[in-house]
């Protein structure tokens, strides 16, 4: 039977998936700067603020103190004893702010939570979860609209994802909680306030599945978070023109569904993967190397990557618009190929 | 402080068995047996037995890359630890972690660490899992007088203060970071002050002397246990053999590692005291050492004759669902 269905945010589905999370399991909790009231003390309003984006109001309220904890803002504290705690038994989610703070608190991630399992013969289990904030476009600037992904991706022992819309937010974020392995949860600021209908209820999307946005014959375009967005805008113009363009949503970026990519290449024959990270190092390099290593016969032409520059993010609006990767970057990118 | 001869006894044999264990190990190495980065406790065994003799399996460890002694003082098995460090297909992490991996969380050991103080924040989690899951439990980081100076440690104390968690802190102050002394990179006497930034409860031991350890920790755990909030106790030891097995020692003089390990060895002070205390007999603790010798031959034993991983391990345990 198909559950009912409501518009809602991102950012109010992630609040939802917290919800149900905390319900269902008593040993979740959640800890970051600001997560619950702003250090407001129990009795006193600690419902107003939920996370500097707001998304995590109402948690205290429902949950308590305990369960929902500010912290100093200490990231390695913070992230560090989520650790700690995902492997003596809580089920931690662990709020860092935006992923450019990541600096200041890799080791706890780097050497312990992704390592931890491995070093010890099989025998611990760090069922951690980090929320973090991705990307650019709000005038950020360079040290809070990164998109880090790649790193964490790059770590074995790590898990990330990261959605393209609430309805996966949702259910990503649930079967991120309940993994038993470290999970990287990317929230990708331009899509926070995208509204789309969503399951009500408790439901998961599997880590590690990609998910064919749109189907197409033409082009694959292979996007992941806010990109899947653009892929769906560019496949929209080259309809206009009789292209039919496939759009490959990752969603999950370790472990990487290389069996989806593959599929959407020898369907189609060619493919753009979008990625609002830099260009060295990073998830449109592998898709790319995917395509050759193990996609070569199905090639019609050049795999073509669209990302940012290999340059921080700058401020100015103009800037910041030429940096990121846009829909005409997208369309010049299939007419390289001789598509369109 | 009256203790019972099954204590004193107990407290001897784990002290024993950390010695014995590092000269084997140090024999070893230096014989091209074993292989990897070495760091042996000898010499700061009053330290890790006075902690861990009153702790109990739910009681959660944190270590240092100078972890041997921690594991046995916690109760880990001495054949699985030896298989560790040949790294076979019986050690305690299947040959996976080694020397600065060792770790048995039935034992709640959360496991030696290769990063300096990054024991430090995984203890204070554990320690909030104990406070949550309201299990009575504590947990102990123990790391040296270098890791007073990581971020790990002040944030770790910062966010155990203001959430008044079980935990106690255990600087092993042994005066020297690597190859430099304490006093070149700690501009305080006593690490033990630097809780006062923290309104943290701290306290100084004299970590060559079991029985002041003993005394100041079981305090600390009990303030920490009962919910009082967490602790700094600081053990002021020396390294008998160096930061790591093969260590030139060039930067430290003969006469003053000689003046320590002459005067101060913890284990001949314990000895001297029930001895002169009529606590324990000679007898009793030359059968402890025998038993201890036969212990760690037979560890020795097992772990040569154990097999190898096989290859295919190399990439299990990965994650858990193994993505």
């Amino acid at each position: 039977m198909a559950r009912a269905e409501r518009r809602i945010s991102t950012g109010q589905a992630i609040n939802e998936a917290l919800h149900i999370a905390m319900q269902s399991d008593p040993d979740v909790i959640l800890l970051g700067e600001d997560v619950a009231g702003g250090g407001r003390r129990e009795g006193e309003d600690v419902d107003e603020m939920g996370g500097v984006l707001g998304t995590t109001r109402g948690l205290v309220k429902a949950f308590g103190p305990e369960r929902v904890r500010d912290t100093p803002i200490s990231e390695i504290a913070l992230v560090g004893a989520a650790v700690g705690a995902a492997l003596t038994g809580l089920r931690p989610v662990a709020e860092l702010m935006f992923i450019d703070f990541i600096g200041v608190c890799l080791d706890p991630l780097l050497n312990q939570a992704a390592k931890l399992r491995y070093m010890f013969g099989g025998k611990a289990r760090v069922p951690l979860t980090v929320r973090t904030l991705t990307g650019a476009g709000m005038q950020a600037a360079a040290q809070h609209s990164q998109s880090l992904y790649w790193m964490t991706a790059g770590i074995p022992g790590l898990k990330t994802v990261i959605p393209s819309g609430p309805r996966d937010a949702k259910g990503l974020l649930l079967a991120a909680i309940r993994d038993d392995d470290p999970v990287i949860f990317c929230e990708p600021k331009g899509i926070l306030n995208l509204v789309e209908d969503v399951p009500e209820g408790d439901y998961e999307v599997p880590i590690g599945k990609a998910s064919v946005a749109r189907e197409g014959t033409d082009v694959s375009l292979v996007g992941m978070g806010a990109t899947v967005r653009l892929a769906l805008a560019a496949a929209d113009a080259l309809a206009k023109q009789g292209v039919s363009a496939e759009v490959l949503d990752l969603r999950s970026l370790a472990p990487l569904d290389e069996e989806a990519i593959l599929a959407t290449l020898a369907k189609t024959g060619s493919l753009v993967v979008i990625d609002e990270s830099t260009p060295r190092c990073g998830i449109a390099s592998d898709v790319a190397a995917l395509c050759v290593d193990r996609g070569f016969d199905s090639l019609n032409a050049p795999v073509k990557r669209v990302t940012a520059p290999h340059a921080p993010v700058p401020f100015s609006k103009r800037l910041e618009d030429a940096y990121l990767p846009s829909v005409p970057r997208v369309l010049e990118a299939v007419r390289e190929l001789g598509i369109g | 402080m009256q203790l019972e001869r099954t204590t004193l006894l107990d407290a001897y044999r784990r002290m024993r068995r950390i010695r014995v264990f590092e000269e084997k190990l140090n024999e070893l190495v230096t014989a091209g047996k074993l292989g990897g980065f070495l760091h042996l406790y000898v010499g700061e065994e009053a330290v890790a037995v006075g902690v861990c003799l009153q702790l109990g399996d739910g009681d959660f460890v944190a270590s240092t890359h100078r972890g041997h002694g921690h594991c046995i003082a916690k109760g880990v098995d001495l054949g699985g630890m030896m298989a560790e460090l040949y790294g076979r297909a019986t050690g305690l992490c299947k040959g996976k972690g080694g020397s600065m991996h060792i770790a048995d969380m039935h034992k709640g050991m959360l496991g030696a660490n290769g990063i300096v103080g990054a024991g430090i924040p995984l203890a204070t989690g554990a320690a909030l899992t104990a406070k949550l899951k309201k299990t009575g439990g504590v947990s102990v980081a123990f790391f040296g007088d270098g890791a007073s100076n990581q971020g790990q440690f002040h944030e770790s104390l910062n966010l155990a203060a203001i959430w008044q968690l079980p935990a106690l802190y255990v600087v092993e102050n042994n005066g020297f970071g690597e190859f430099t002394p304490t006093d070149f990179v700690v501009p305080v006497k006593d690490i033990a002050t630097r809780a006062a930034s923290y309104a943290m409860r701290s306290e100084i031991a004299d970590g060559m002397d079991f029985f002041d350890v003993f005394e100041k920790a079981g305090k600390a755990i009990e303030h920490a246990r009962s919910g009082s909030g967490p602790v700094l106790l600081e053990c002021k030891t020396y390294r008998f053999k160096g930061h790591y097995v093969g260590d030139s020692l060039r930067y430290r003089s003969k006469e003053e590692a000689e003046r320590w390990i002459q005067t101060r060895d913890p284990i001949a002070r314990f000895e001297s005291r029930v001895r002169e205390a009529r606590l324990l007999e000679a007898d009793d603790l030359r059968r402890v050492d025998r038993e201890v010798d036969e212990e760690i031959a037979a560890a020795v034993a097992a772990a040569e004759a154990a097999p190898f991983p096989d290859v295919s391990e190399v990439t299990t345990d990965v994650y858990v669902g193994e993505a």
